[in-house]
């Protein structure tokens, strides 16, 4: 029997996903030799036009990785989409829209003005040169993917079948997903392919978070040092753990938990969550500012919510194309 | 000048605030038509989703009325609903939407007044500000 053929595609990503494959060490070898990987721009001699030429459904499984910010990026999605039986959404970005999504906090005219204009001050360009997605030259016409004004997850572009979740997706996780792909033992079309239950329910820190929590000092990380076994937030280190499922992690407390840092929600919110910020807002308001809070003016309970010094970009880090107001209004 | 049309949703507390709503209705005085009410148990009750979520369904302006400090019947649910707008205010900011097409405020049951003279104020914020365009969720 002709082994299954296997994709992998990137689209606005910075290479750590291709990495978490390379990660996946001498098991890749196993994988390798129960499959054929038939197009891996990043790691293999592909091009476009060896996809365009399989046919529909030819592919068992897509894997890809990234946002998609570009009309090249949509294209090869929808592309892939044709061709592919499965489509994988890997990777933060693709799940959610990941770090390339918090560009929906400006749009295409200010981030090429940061890019490229004046005010840039790593750039010297006079003539205020900006990519132009048609140029003419001499020679003819030179083209460049258009820029989209918003970045989006691959999901609100094509039809995903899975989602392998995390910045980058935990070795672990993809070689279960790939064996119970092998084995055609999948789950409901849409899942997302890790654990549901919550960060905090398998951090060993948890069992230090008192009775009732109630803060009025909000530190950030990079102001302190973290004391390496209490719970973050209840040191008033905002950690994302309640929203955030235990993707990251097969056993103990998490990959950024171990290393001292709190949690930033790369794997994503557990099923029941459809948007990480609203649920974070509630979940601080109601540990911060409790004591005393009759006397409290609404200035002083504001005082104390500033010390939350940017809770879009904190809040929504790896999911501002999936939240529900997506991207900045922008007047 | 053309006319422009948007909708203020609006969460009464059961207790007091809707109460309040009432005696200005029977008092017959004038409040915006743009107004649409939702009662709940409390202001603490709405979550920070229930905003954001009527701004995704078209609303201009969300209004957020409950008892006075002090007087809640779950006793603490309009300090919650207080921390959560601050913090859900700042948040909106971010995403470019203005912070005063969101108010949280206090209305007893007895009156019908203020509720009258908050909503008239807050329709002629959101006049102001005009209707909050259509949110550049697809492009
Ligand atoms: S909030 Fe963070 S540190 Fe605290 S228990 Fe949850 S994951 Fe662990
Ligand atoms: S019952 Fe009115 S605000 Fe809580």
């Amino acid at each position: 029997m002709a082994k299954p053929k296997v994709a992998f595609y990137w689209c606005a990503s910075c290479g750590g996903c291709e990495e978490a494959i390379v990660d996946l060490n001498e098991d890749i070898l196993k994988v390798v030799e129960l499959v054929d990987i038939v197009f891996w721009p990043c790691a293999m001699d592909f091009k476009y036009q060896d996809v365009r030429n399989m046919k529909d459904n030819e592919i068992t499984v897509a894997f890809i990785n990234g946002a998609i910010r570009t009309d090249e990026q949509e294209e090869m999605a929808n592309l892939l989409r044709k061709k592919s039986q499965l489509v994988i959404a890997f990777g933060a970005c693709s799940h959610m829209g990941g770090i390339p999504g918090l560009a929906n906090f400006w749009d295409k005219e200010t981030i090429f003005e940061s890019s490229y204009g004046k005010d840039c001050p790593s750039v010297d360009n006079p003539d205020n040169i900006v990519p132009l997605t048609i140029s003419s030259v001499p020679e003819g016409e030179l083209k460049l993917p258009a820029f989209h004004n918003t970045v989006k997850s691959l999901d609100q572009v094509i039809d995903v079948d899975y989602y392998i979740p995390g910045c980058s997706p935990a070795p672990y996780l993809t070689m279960k997903a790939i064996g119970a792909i092998l084995a055609g033992e999948l789950p409901k079309k849409g899942t997302v392919l890790a654990p549901e239950k919550s960060l905090c329910d398998v951090c060993e820190r948890n069992e230090t978070k008192p009775e009732k929590m109630s803060l009025t000092k909000i530190k950030r990380i990079s102001e302190v040092i973290a004391d390496p076994e209490k719970c973050f937030l209840a040191e008033g280190i905002i950690c994302l753990g309640p929203v955030t499922i235990a993707g990251c992690t097969n056993e103990g407390s998490g990959r950024c938990i171990t290393a001292n840092m709190p949690c930033r929600g790369c794997y994503g919110p557990p099923p029941k969550i459809t948007d990480v910020g609203v649920k974070m807002i509630s979940a601080l308001a109601s540990i911060i500012g409790l004591e005393g809070e009759e006397n409290m003016s609404e200035e002083e309970v504001e005082q104390l919510m500033s010390q939350i010094e940017d809770p879009a970009g904190y809040f929504y880090r790896f999911s501002l194309p999936k939240s529900l107001l997506r991207r900045k209004r922008m007047n | 000048m053309k006319k422009e049309k948007f909708t203020i949703v609006t969460f009464l507390c059961n207790w007091c605030s809707y109460e309040g709503a009432d005696r200005a209705g029977s008092a017959r005085l004038n409040c915006p038509a743009n107004i649409r009410v939702i009662r709940v148990m409390c202001s603490g009750r709405v979550e920070p989703q229930f905003v954001i979520q009527a701004f995704r369904d078209g609303a201009s302006g969300v209004l957020i009325l409950g008892c006075h400090p002090g007087d809640c019947h779950y006793k603490k649910g309009n300090y919650k609903a207080r921390r959560r707008i601050i913090l859900l205010k700042k948040t909106l900011k971010q995403f470019g939407i203005e912070q005063d097409r969101v108010r949280l405020d206090w209305v007893s049951a007895s009156e019908g007044t203020r509720f009258a003279k908050i909503a008239n104020e807050m329709a002629d914020t959101i006049k102001q500000l005009g209707p909050l365009s259509e949110l550049e969720a697809l492009n």
